[in-house]
């Protein structure tokens, strides 16, 4: 489903991204791991069409990126660490914006609005403004937001910041949801255990490059924070 | 979750899909901006209160016969509209960007030039309804009627090609630290050309001008406003991919 091969990114005469090769398989669930700096960020915004790569190939459901970006975004659905809402409008507003912007039909917007909104567990609050939602609610109408269109390929940039314990444990219960469904998931996080306990595969970012990347099942959960000092050269993990 | 809770499986294999329509894109830009402004009135409310302060200042400060107030009031006019269009400009991409919301706005698949359009039409309404404001205030205050079709004319074409441009260049210094004090610095040069124009054309007009002597002008603005248009659809999406 998503194909990386020599992927370059820099910044000026600062490279981020210095051949990164990565394979992601349909309907797997990539936990993306490092530390700040690796570039897991930069290769977010490769792959959600957000940033050009400097050299490279990156394909998604096979359309290249950046070539056909518009045909990759429409597979896409992003959620970041900031939920990309509007404050001023309400939870169904917000989702029916989207929805318009990614060209649903009138008839088939209302009912994946309350499907996604059912889904996420906020319909009763549908026609509230989004300013009264707590972190964790907008976490959660974020994910609504990203799975309105049905896309192929789900993105989680760093989704747990900010979440309490009790918004965290649903986030997780959404997530492994969401999983079941079929989607292909790409998740960046800090956090080692609960990235290998919902992931189906792990990638480690080392100085931008793919350091380790292995089937979840196959690490033992005691020893992958020693697997990933060792990758990463790190001292101590979070 | 709930069994209860319906799932959303995704087809087996990806089919591509169309890319949203230009004008429907630009709409429901245009429609959000326009529904989120009527609730949190966080630029309204700033624009109109600078327009009215500016032109009380200008009604105090010029103590003039009728004269000179038909000589200097469309400049009075036109540089409060300006000043408070600048406002605007500067929060409308600021308050995308810093919600990060222009991300999510750059990841949908939608033309670039639907985006430039939506903010730049929600723009446009912002500076009409400073610009209607006005015409009641200085219609009160320094006893002058603008309620003239030709002159209503001209604010249109000359808040447009402004609009235009202020859309383009705001989202160009919304990635830079000084983007308040950048926007002006950039905004203000480029669009000389239409303030003048608006200026004289506007001037002509509250003088009774034969019409002959002025309708130049605003063929000028509509000529102009063509060229920034495309101008800056073209450029947009340049400046806002990276």
């Amino acid at each position: 489903m998503i194909e990386v091969a020599g992927l370059v990114k820099a910044f000026g005469f600062l490279p981020v991204l210095r051949g990164l090769d990565l394979h992601v398989a349909r309907g797997s669930f990539l936990a993306l791991l490092g530390p700040n700096g690796s570039g897991k960020t930069t290769l977010m915004r490769i792959l959600a069409g957000l940033s050009k790569p400097t050299a490279g190939r990156v394909t998604i459901g096979g359309w290249n990126l950046p070539q056909e970006a518009d045909a990759v975004r429409a597979q896409l659905g992003v959620v970041a660490h900031l939920p990309l809402l509007y404050d001023e409008l309400t939870a169904a507003e917000n989702l029916r914006f989207y929805a318009k912007l990614y060209s649903l039909t009138p008839g088939e917007r209302e009912a994946r609005i309350a499907a996604a909104l059912e889904r996420v567990g906020l319909a009763g609050r549908a026609n509230d403004l989004v300013r009264t939602f707590s972190r964790g609610m907008q976490q959660r109408l974020a994910i609504a937001r990203a799975i309105l269109h049905q896309p192929h390929v789900l993105l989680f940039d760093e989704p747990y910041t900010g979440l309490d314990q009790e918004a965290a444990a649903m986030l997780d219960a959404l997530l492994g949801d969401i999983a079941r469904d079929g989607h292909t998931i790409v998740m960046t996080s800090h956090d080692l255990g609960r990235a290998l306990g919902l992931s189906s595969h792990v990638a480690i970012l080392s100085r931008g490059r793919v350091g380790y990347h292995g089937c979840s099942r196959e690490i033992a959960p005691e020893s992958f924070a020693a697997l990933y000092a060792d990758v990463t050269g790190a001292a101590s993990t979070r | 979750m709930s069994d209860s809770i319906r799932s959303t499986p995704v087809p087996a294999a990806a089919q591509p899909r169309r890319k949203t329509g230009f004008w429907q894109a630009t709409l429901a830009l245009t429609a959000k901006d326009l529904r989120a402004e009527l609730r949190g009135r966080e630029l309204i409310n700033a624009m109109l209160l600078y327009a009215v302060l500016a032109v009380l200042i200008f009604s105090f400060a010029l103590e003039l016969d009728r004269e000179a107030r038909e000589t200097s009031i469309a400049g009075v006019f036109w540089v409060t509209v300006i000043f408070a269009g600048m406002l605007g400009l500067n929060r409308s991409l600021a308050a995308e960007k810093d919600r990060g919301n222009l991300d999510a706005l750059l990841l949908a698949p939608i033309d670039r030039g639907a985006l430039f359009f939506g903010k730049m039409l929600s723009n446009l309404v912002y500076m009409l309804i400073v610009a209607g404001l006005l015409i009641v205030l200085v219609t009160i205050l320094f006893n002058i009627s603008l309620l003239v079709p030709w002159l209503l004319a001209v604010i249109l074409l000359g808040t447009v090609g402004f609009a235009a441009v202020g859309t383009l260049l705001s989202s160009m210094t919304v990635h830079t630290r000084a983007r308040e004090t950048m926007l002006p610095i950039l905004l203000l040069p480029v669009t000389l050309p239409i303030i003048l124009t608006s200026v004289k054309a506007s001037t002509a007009i509250l003088n009774g001008v034969a019409q002959a002597d002025w309708i130049a002008w605003p063929q000028m603005l509509l000529v102009a406003d063509v060229i920034l248009l495309a101008l800056s659809y073209i450029l947009f999406e340049f400046v806002v991919e990276e």
